[in-house]
């Protein structure tokens, strides 16, 4: 450790933070329906979309049927990135010619990008066409990041209505957010990729003869333009099988810090719109506050324990400084360190190092990060309403300790509320640990691992693999060989239970707040604002994370970094 | 719900054609127009303008003139473009105790040095890392130099001008450009002729 590396681990978060405050000005004005300086350029497009859609941009949808058009949509998407894959054999730019996927596979990777997931179990250099990359992938990487935003301006609008429904319309919020925010965004990133060397071309492929002779094919698709939106959208499935390790999705520290940005920017930006549009500022920044406190606490433990090499690298007597078993020379540790917290924080799950090589610790509080909900900043939109979740779960504590009805940003939080609060917490747990139970004692799942049977390191590869997919992260100890057709289900039904279980419980929660009076702030309200309330969310989410998972990492990740001390310990 | 299956289908598709071909095709027209090299993968020709390789992917070089690259899990025999990622061996797995003893020792048979850079003895998470530390770098200039008939000096010199620096001296690492500085070397310290390698 270093203090270059605090100093750019310090410097990553300050920038994404400062960056997302206007951005979210932005946000809320395209969330508000507002003038925007794109408008002469976009609002014929914007109209001419609403037609063709058969919708009336100012009809108001109530929780319950802007969820329904929400389900349409994604089931409708679900199925045509299905076909895509499925029958890429017959489509346009497969200049490989890659045969179809098979249908588990084209089962997982359809939901995978639908719940902005972006689980890979396949690799994509050796499996999909530049179509499926663009068609297919690209277009769900806007698509599922534009309904997480979507999702949580509805939740946002509950908490300015007074005794009424109308949560906003659907389908003005996906093309709004889609043409107005992450479509300019990300061409101006797009571009910028480019310029700083990823590649974007339609040949397939290049064959090599390096200086010593060997032969090598270099696989190309449309990069840059994938890159750009699948950080910025919190995608985070690779154009490559090493994802953003691959020198094309990641040539220098530069296209990584501008990555790492992305990654965290639009969900901090989403707060910051939130504040602006519910007019509660202050209280918008309490919630960025806890968001980057644990960021950089998660940073910080990843940077000190992979600066602790494992027993191998001391056993020979290299100067073990960094364990750079699946690190790129470019990044080093405080890049890696601060990726790792970036993409787990926010549901990403872009890597660019390889997580089932790090120290078990990192690998453990990169699970932890995931398993507290996907809400430090969160996916893009899902990342605001899950911290609205935790906000109101402590609320409700905080009026348990005082024994007075809890308020919320002027909305009274009673039973109704809490349970739908709860109900979307208890989901994830569910899944995750659910089925990872089973996945370690059927012999079937067994066969994926990479693990030496029967270590600790196995049942984190498991784990890891069921909180990612349920969390929606999409990152992965990468190596289980999840291809195969058991882990391809069950992982697509976790994706789908992390995704549509959840958030169905907190659109049913905004309704319920909307139908609720607004109440001016009283002498008797709990500050919901300042430093107290910032620890006790903090505590709520370590709480809740905490006692849910704490067995579970026991008996992986931390019983593995005592078998570390162990073994270096003899080596003395 | 029936009157969201229109708008859900009708979306869909033209969502899919405006984000999933008008704009990556456009960014690929603009990329290939301003930044050809770039686009096409930073592509290194010879002077034939036959393809030796990407500045930005990792080739295998083994023979003792050139700048080694780190070691490989990219595919069966490492440094395969079309199956990139890294080993996966966890921190405690015995293969890869197994393999960092046997690649430390062949390390120090070839530099004939004892010091062992963390890099040179692990494989990146692409198994495509185009880099090494300037650590390991100069740690081959003895071997490069001995095999090229230069002094130590001339080869020392060329590795040095290709150090790139940490990005506003602290984001990311410094390190050397494997392909890169092996053509300057080839350029600058031909081999020569004479002298076995």
């Amino acid at each position: 450790m270093d203090p270059r590396g605090w100093g750019e681990i310090l410097f990553t978060i300050a920038i994404t933070v400062a960056l997302a405050v206007p951005l979210g000005a932005y946000l809320a004005r395209v969330w508000q329906g507002g003038k925007t300086w794109l408008d002469p350029v976009l609002k014929p497009v914007e109209a001419g979309l609403y037609w063709t859609f058969g919708v009336d941009a100012k009809k108001q949808q109530n929780w319950l049927a802007y969820s329904l058009s929400m389900l349409a949509f994604s089931i409708a998407s679900f199925v045509v990135l299905y076909l895509i894959l499925r029958f890429q054999n017959l489509l346009p730019f497969n200049p490989q010619g890659f045969a179809g996927c098979s249908p588990d596979l084209a089962f997982n990777t359809a939901v995978s990008f639908v719940t902005n997931t972006n689980w890979q179990s396949y690799v994509p250099e050796a499996t999909l066409s530049a179509f499926s990359q663009m068609a297919g992938l690209t277009s769900h990487n806007f698509l599922s990041a534009a309904v997480g935003i979507a999702l949580a301006a509805a939740v946002t609008r509950a908490f300015i209505a007074h005794r009424s429904e109308g949560l906003g319309n659907f389908w003005v919020d996906l093309t709004r957010i889609s043409l107005y925010v992450l479509l300019p965004l990300s061409i101006v990133i797009a571009i910028t990729f480019v310029a700083l060397g990823e590649p974007q071309t339609l040949t397939g492929h290049v064959d090599m003869v390096g200086l010593e002779g060997g032969k090598q094919t270099a696989i190309m698709f449309p990069t840059a333009s994938q890159e750009a939106i699948k950080q910025l959208g919190t995608n985070g499935g690779g154009v490559f099988n090493a994802n953003s390790a691959h020198p094309f999705e990641n040539p220098s520290a530069i296209t990584n810090i501008i990555e790492e940005i992305e990654m965290n920017v639009l969900g901090y930006a989403c707060v910051f719109a939130f504040g602006i549009v519910v007019a509660a500022r202050k209280d918008a920044r309490a919630l960025v506050a806890v968001m980057a406190l644990f960021i950089l606490a998660a940073a910080s433990i990843v940077y000190w324990a992979e600066t602790q090499p494992p027993p191998a690298m001391h056993a020979v007597h290299a100067a073990a400084q960094v364990n750079m078993e699946g690190k790129e020379v470019r990044f080093g540790a405080p890049s890696t360190a601060t990726w790792t917290a970036f993409t787990t924080g926010a549901s990403d799950g872009g890597v660019n190092a390889m997580h089932d090589s790090y120290m078990p610790l990192s690998g453990g509080v990169a699970m932890f990060m995931i398993q507290l909900g996907e809400i430090l900043p969160g996916g893009v939109g899902s990342g605001l309403y899950g911290m609205l979740v935790m906000a109101v779960i402590a609320v409700f504590v905080a009026g348990l300790m005082v024994g007075r009805t809890p308020e919320y940003l002027g909305k009274k939080i009673e039973a109704r509320e809490v349970k739908f609060a709860m109900l979307s917490l208890l989901i994830m747990p569910m899944s995750i640990l659910g089925f990872s139970a089973v996945a370690a004692v059927l012999p079937d799942a067994l066969k994926a691992l990479e693990a030496p049977g029967g270590t600790p390191h196995g049942l984190s590869e498991i784990l890891y693999a069921y909180t990612s997919a349920t969390g929606n992260n999409g990152s992965a100890f990468a190596g289980l060989s999840a291809n195969a057709p058991y882990w391809n289900t069950t992982l697509g039904i976790a994706m789908y239970l992390g995704r549509f279980a959840t958030v169905l419980p907190v659109m049913a929660m905004a309704g319920a707040l909307a139908a609720k009076p607004k109440l001016a702030a009283s002498g008797g309200t709990f500050p919901t604002d300042g430093p107290l309330f910032v620890g006790l969310v903090v505590g709520v989410v370590l709480i809740v994370g905490g006692l849910l998972y704490f067995p579970a990492q026991a008996l992986g990740p931390i019983v593995e970094h005592f078998q570390v001390l162990r073994t270096v310990a003899q080596q003395h | 719900m029936l009157s969201d299956i229109r708008p859900a289908i009708v979306s869909t598709v033209l969502f899919t054609m405006l984000l999933g071909l008008v704009y990556p095709l456009a960014i690929t027209g603009v990329a290939q127009v301003a930044f050809p090299y770039q686009a096409d993968g930073s592509l290194v020709r010879d002077a034939k303008g036959d393809v030796i390789g990407s500045a930005l992917l990792a080739q295998p070089f083994a023979k003792d003139e050139y700048l080694h690259p780190r070691p490989s899990a990219a595919g069966g025999n490492g440094y395969d473009p079309t199956s990139s990622g890294g080993s996966n061996y966890g921190p405690l797995d015995p293969r890869l105790a197994k393999r960092i003893a046997a690649d430390a020792a062949a390390l120090r048979a070839s530099t004939g040095h004892y010091a062992i850079p963390d890099d040179a003895i692990t494989t990146s998470g692409s198994g495509l890392d185009p880099d090494i530390s300037p650590d390991y770098a100069l740690l081959q200039v003895d071997r490069i130099a001995r095999a090229r008939g230069a002094t130590p000096q001339a080869v020392r010199s060329v590795i040095e001008q290709h150090i790139e620096q940490p990005f506003l001296g602290f984001v990311g690492q410094a390190h050397v450009n494997v392909l890169m500085t092996n053509l300057a070397l080839d350029a600058a310290v031909p081999k020569g002729p004479s002298r076995p390698a």
